[in-house]
């Protein structure tokens, strides 16, 4: 090689780093032209009408918050990553948001044993977490001693407390049976519903576990029968649901269910078939019925931005759609306060929030650090299927 | 009325199994290889006779039929792409290839056919008719007289027929066999295309007991493998047995202990029954002639 050859090389090389260089401090500063507001939730599989009710919530309260100017003079950004229900893949996706797309704060979705995953990763790198699904009682009372998750959802604990009084108001229930889904989220009700049980004084017949790919559940509700339940707590997502209500129509057994919110994920009307109002399962919020003008609201800017939701039908999963736009803007609100988008400061922040007029509720200090939940026990409403659509029921 | 219940549970369970496992016995009893996509193509049975005739509105025999042939074919594809060039070359690699199979099997219909659990509506799950005092969708019933149907006809055909003693000629000696005039890779792809179809009929029975998703087949593919050695995987006999045996322990066992211990202790179970019977119930030891 000869020497001036070498030398256009080595000059052509030390122009191209330059130019690398620069891209490098350019490239940052574009990407922080917007606050980055991340999602990890079922975008695929059986619960993905969970996440794309997340997206629509999280997109119009964004839509909302930038049209007002955005936060800290910048615009909200949505990145969304699938964890396929896999808490594994999970964690995955919430390092790749947290470490390379740099998200302010993580939105959650409906899989409880994902977001028990993520919680502990996100408390490590002060990232604040904001969950708008998954119910798991641990989520939010995880122990740490700088808790940075946050919730706008139910949680298992005060749900549990909610069905068994419903069980015992509305049938007379006195010897409830569980059927519970064979995973964390199972687990999380059944403590919760074992406690709840124990605080009215009651007894339970017995406590089953099915699993997701389960084709046959005749014989754990066998079991349940024998042992003289009553009623039945059922815990699980829409698929497996609907496997236990098709199980208790070939036993013919017709005994009451009272369920968490996993019906709402999905169609659950086709796949339990006729039996499916029998279910009366909880929710925060359902676009059925009177709505407030917020609702009104938030109602007609879905309708504009997706143009297949027609009626109140195609918003199932409200409860998705709902946290998320209120989890999202109690977010803004706190990076607002924070006056930055550092993870300590947000936390604090989220427990400096006063007031905020919401679609589920209006917001009085919602989170403070004994209690990082912002729905309680009263922001509870029972449900059924009726047709496609979810209707509120009149205790 | 406790154990009828489950004992009906348990025998369509294992009957269901029990078909699936069957494909993987046609296959080995051929050509010493399986078809470890095979839980993907009971997804994919459920999936084209929605598509077609519930989408598509297809009348409902010729949407059957037509996915039926359809995952054939892809019976035919597999042994074609993913088996014949790593088995003919004496590599095991097949097994990889034909995992990895499923799982883009998996795939591209999560992308193609949808995100959501659909039903698949059968008028033979619409009402249960009662049996001794236990409710059962007439379906159940069909699926394991279908799966008893098969595994007789195909331990006929194999053990009378013409076409079948070749096809068993095949695996002993495949270079005789093809000095005998016997086509070897024709059997081979045969026996694929047969293997599938049964996978194939067993996602259309469970369809409408079950939702149809792209990953429906999953754990019935692994049960069905584990029912197969089981019974010996050279058996239609043992294989189909073994598939009832397993589903009415798996039923038993919920229906007595409780679900918790259902998984564990029906798979130590089959750990057990394969020490004291390691060529399975009715399988027999490989004898190789020199």
């Amino acid at each position: 090689m000869s020497s001036s050859l070498r030398m256009t090389l080595t000059r052509r090389l030390a122009l191209g780093s330059v130019a690398l260089g620069l891209m490098a401090v350019a490239l940052p500063v574009q990407a922080q032209d917007t606050i980055k507001i991340g999602l990890v939730a079922a975008l695929s599989g059986q619960s993905a009408k969970s996440g794309e009710a997340i997206t629509r919530g999280l997109t119009i309260a964004i839509d909302e918050v930038n049209a007002k100017g955005g936060v800290l003079g910048k615009k909200l950004e949505l990145v969304r990553r699938d964890d396929e229900s896999n808490p594994g893949k999970g964690v995955l996706a919430a390092r790749e948001l947290v470490q390379r797309e740099k998200v302010a704060v993580l939105f959650g979705g409906l899989d409880t044993p994902v977001s028990m995953a993520i919680v502990p990763y996100i408390n490590s790198e002060k990232v604040p977490f904001m969950g708008v699904w998954a119910a798991g009682t641990p989520i939010t009372r995880n122990g740490a001693a700088e808790n940075y998750a946050f919730r706008v959802s139910a949680v298992d604990e005060i749900v549990d407390q909610a069905l068994v009084d419903y069980a015992v108001a509305k049938y007379k229930s006195k010897t409830p049976g569980m059927i519970l889904i064979n995973n964390s989220w199972g687990e999380s009700n059944e403590a919760g519903l074992k406690k709840a049980l124990a605080g009215a004084n009651m007894k339970y017949a017995a406590i089953e576990k099915f699993n997701d790919a389960d084709v046959d559940v005749v014989p754990q509700l066998t079991r349940l029968k024998a042992a003289g339940a009553d009623a039945l707590f059922m815990v699980g997502n829409v698929a497996p649901s609907s496997i236990v209500v098709k199980s208790l129509d070939r036993m013919g057994w017709d005994v009451p269910v009272v369920s968490h919110w996993g019906p709402a994920g999905g169609r659950f009307n086709e796949l339990a078939g006729a039996s499916a109002p029998k279910v009366h399962f909880i929710q925060t919020f359902t676009f059925s019925g009177k709505l407030t003008p917020k609702g009104e609201q938030v109602f007609a800017a879905l309708k504009k931005k997706f143009p297949e939701i027609q009626t109140t039908a195609d918003v199932t999963p409200a409860v998705g759609i709902a946290n998320a736009y209120d989890g999202l803007h109690l977010t803004a609100m706190a990076i607002a306060k924070a006056g930055t988008t550092e993870g300590p400061k947000v936390r604090q922040a989220f427990y400096a929030i006063d007031k905020y007029d919401g679609l589920i509720k209006s917001y009085f200090k919602p989170f403070s650090t004994e209690n990082q939940d912002a729905l309680g026990p009263k922001d509870y409403i029972f449900t059924r299927f009726v047709g496609p659509e979810i209707l509120p029921l009149t205790n | 009325m406790l154990l009828t219940s489950a004992l009906i549970s348990g025998l369509g369970l294992g009957a269901m199994y029990g078909l699936i496992a069957l494909g993987y016995h046609v296959t080995y009893a051929v050509s010493n290889t399986v078809n470890f996509s095979q839980g993907s193509v009971v997804m994919l049975g459920a999936v084209l006779g929605y598509i077609l005739g519930i989408r598509y509105g297809l009348p409902m025999p010729l949407a059957i039929v037509a996915s039926l042939a359809l995952c054939a074919v892809f019976g035919l594809v597999v042994e074609r792409f993913l088996v014949r060039p790593f088995a003919e070359r004496g590599s095991n690699a097949w097994l990889m290839a034909t995992v990895a199979g499923g799982i883009i099997l998996d795939n591209l219909v999560l992308f193609t056919y949808g995100k959501e659990p659909r039903s698949f509506p059968s008028v033979l799950a619409e009402k249960p008719v009662e049996i001794f005092g236990a409710g059962v969708y007439p379906l159940q019933l069909v699926i394991p007289v279908v799966g008893l149907a098969i595994a007789i006809g195909l331990q006929q055909l194999m053990q009378r027929t013409k076409h079948g003693k070749a096809l068993l000629a095949v695996v002993q000696n495949a270079d005789a066999a093809r000095l005998m005039g016997i086509n070897v890779r024709g059997a081979i792809a045969g026996a694929f295309a047969v293997s599938a179809l049964f996978a194939g009929i067993a996602g259309l029975l469970i369809a409408p007991l079950y939702a149809v998703h792209s990953d429906m087949g999953t754990l019935f593919g692994i049960k069905a493998f584990a029912v197969a050695i089981l019974g010996g995987i050279t058996s239609a006999w043992g294989v189909m047995l073994a598939g009832l045996l397993f589903g009415l322990m798996e039923a038993l066992i919920t229906v007595s202990l409780g679900s918790v211990y259902t998984q564990i202790l029906s798979f130590a179970l089959v750990i057990v029954a394969l020490a004291l019977l390691p060529n399975g119930l009715l399988g027999k030891a490989g004898v190789k002639k020199v």
